[in-house]
């Protein structure tokens, strides 16, 4: 079936099978690997986009169900060459190891500050806790989300000056 | 990596399209709302529908209304909408006391009630909340509409008073004076299933005995509220004592089985010391209600 969406603010349509799951949709179809998958039981919320703004697992939503909605997924966050201030707490303040739970965290972040632009330390583990870092570097997870909260509009790192 | 199997999907337009959909598509079809049981289930091959028809469209089952002797909730209102409602925290906050354990932020912004009360998982929150409340389940089927009360609406696990080819609509909550409830849980870790639930609803009377109650189990291998337990507190004035002994019925009324999240004895303790609490909450809010 033919299933139409804005990705990152871009409308795209691709023809898939009823069973693909968002999270195939975005890596197989568009090729947006940014977006991972790490479980096959909805708990770990590394595949977690923004749908309409809120925070969703994509492994458990069918692209089908997606079609008409925007969809944000960590390649859409800088604004052109401008990291979101979130990208750039996780930068600042060593968010991230391996970076596997990395986009979906970034992602839940957006998401929280948002609708919460000075959220307490509980609100953003609360926030998280359905995602899982294996790395458990949650510690410098939540103080990536407060730097960003600090630092609402960041001072505009371009992503050519992210260290490879 | 797991996917679903293959299968047909159509969106509905509306209840009444829905259920045009679901006859057409005959047995093998299922409804999605959230599909945050289904779609694992799928994944796991122990659903494998024909056809998946998706009801996340249907407007009508996404609105909440407080009449004045009852609060209706549409069946498609997700886990977060009802956590973030104060009419409901106001006149049910045993609702947003379950909410708040029920899996994790990002489920709760897609999982709904309708679907929670279709899946009937045994340990699933919002079965016993309802339980506790006395909610009423407004079923439609091609032949028209009925409303079913909890008692008749859960028939055990996984199991409900909704066939394959109706639709759950509405849930409606009685509105009654001088109630309070409460629910806790006890989980191996944030966002997990229950190792064990209690819920319970206070009605006061005017001379402050308990005029009526409910008890409600999760993960406790009790189907439908705990009669007995909640039978000794009705035309008494609470007292810890009065709520020992029914936390005590409440445990014997438990039936338990011991699996990865503990075991037996753990388990019938947890029955009585959540029910305990929970009655205790429930009164405190009965005596104390939040101000509109
Ligand atoms: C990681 C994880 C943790 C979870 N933890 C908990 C927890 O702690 N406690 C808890 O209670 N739940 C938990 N859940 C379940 C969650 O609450 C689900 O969202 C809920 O059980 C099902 O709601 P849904 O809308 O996703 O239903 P779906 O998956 O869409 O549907 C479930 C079933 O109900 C049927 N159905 C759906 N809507 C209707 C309707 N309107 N009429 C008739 N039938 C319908 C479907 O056909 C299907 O059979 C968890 C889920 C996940 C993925
Ligand atoms: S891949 Fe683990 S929750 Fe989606
Ligand atoms: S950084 Fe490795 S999983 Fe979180």
């Amino acid at each position: 079936m033919q299933v139409t969406m804005t990705v990152n603010g871009t409308e795209v349509t691709r023809d898939v099978e009823p069973r693909i799951l968002l999270v195939h949709y975005l890596r197989e179809s568009l090729g947006l690997t940014g977006t991972h998958w790490g479980c096959d039981t909805s708990n770990c919320g590394t595949c977690v986009v923004l749908v309409d703004g809120e925070p969703v697992k994509s492994c458990t939503q069918l692209a089908a169900m997606t079609a008409g909605h925007e969809v944000t997924t960590v390649e859409g966050m800088a604004d052109g060459a401008t990291l979101d201030p979130v990208q750039q707490g996780f930068m600042e303040e060593h968010g991230l190891q391996c970076g596997f739970c990395t986009p979906g965290m970034m992602l839940t972040a957006r998401a929280l500050l948002d609708r919460n632009p000075d959220p307490a330390e509980d609100e953003i583990r609360e926030a998280i806790s359905g995602q899982i870092c294996r790395c458990t570097g949650y510690a410098t997870i939540v103080r990536s989300v407060q730097w960003a909260a600090a630092h609402p509009a960041a001072e505009g790192t371009t992503a050519s000056e992210v260290p490879a | 990596m797991q996917v679903p199997a293959p299968f047909d999907y159509v969106r509905a337009t509306s209840v009444a399209n829905a259920l045009e959909l679901l006859e057409r598509h005959g047995p093998e079809a299922r409804v999605i709302a959230g599909g945050h049981s289904l779609l694992p289930m799928m994944k796991l091959r122990l659903a494998r529908p024909d056809w998946i028809i998706d009801i996340n469209d249907v407007a009508e089952l996404h609105a909440l209304t407080e009449e004045p002797d009852e609060l209706r909730v549409g069946a498609l209102t997700r886990h977060a909408e009802l956590l973030d409602s104060d009419v409901v925290g106001r006149l049910f906050p045993i609702i947003h006391d379950a909410e708040r354990v029920i899996a994790d932020p990002v489920v709760r912004n897609r999982g709904t009630i309708g679907g929670s009360l279709g899946q009937a998982d045994p340990a699933e929150d919002l079965t016993t909340v309802c339980d506790v409340l006395h909610a009423r389940i407004v079923i439609a089927s091609p032949g028209g509409e009925r409303v079913v009360d909890m008692a008749d609406f859960h028939r055990g696990p996984y199991e409900t008073a909704c066939e394959q080819h109706e639709l759950i609509t509405e849930i409606r909550f009685p509105v009654r004076p001088r109630a309070g409830s409460a629910y806790e849980k006890v989980e191996r870790r944030v966002g997990d299933w229950a190792v064990a639930a209690a819920g319970a609803a206070l009605w006061m009377a005017e001379d402050g005995t308990v005029a009526d109650a409910t008890i409600g189990l999760t993960a406790l291998g009790l189907e439908g509220p705990a009669v007995e337990a909640a039978a000794v507190l009705i035309g008494e004035r609470p007292s810890e004592d009065l709520f020992a002994e029914a936390a005590d019925l409440a445990a014997a009324a438990s039936s338990p089985i011991e699996d990865q999240r503990g075991p037996v004895d753990y388990k019938r303790h947890l029955a009585a010391e959540l029910t305990r609490r929970v009655l205790g909450r429930a009164l405190d809010r009965a005596a104390h209600p939040a101000v509109a």
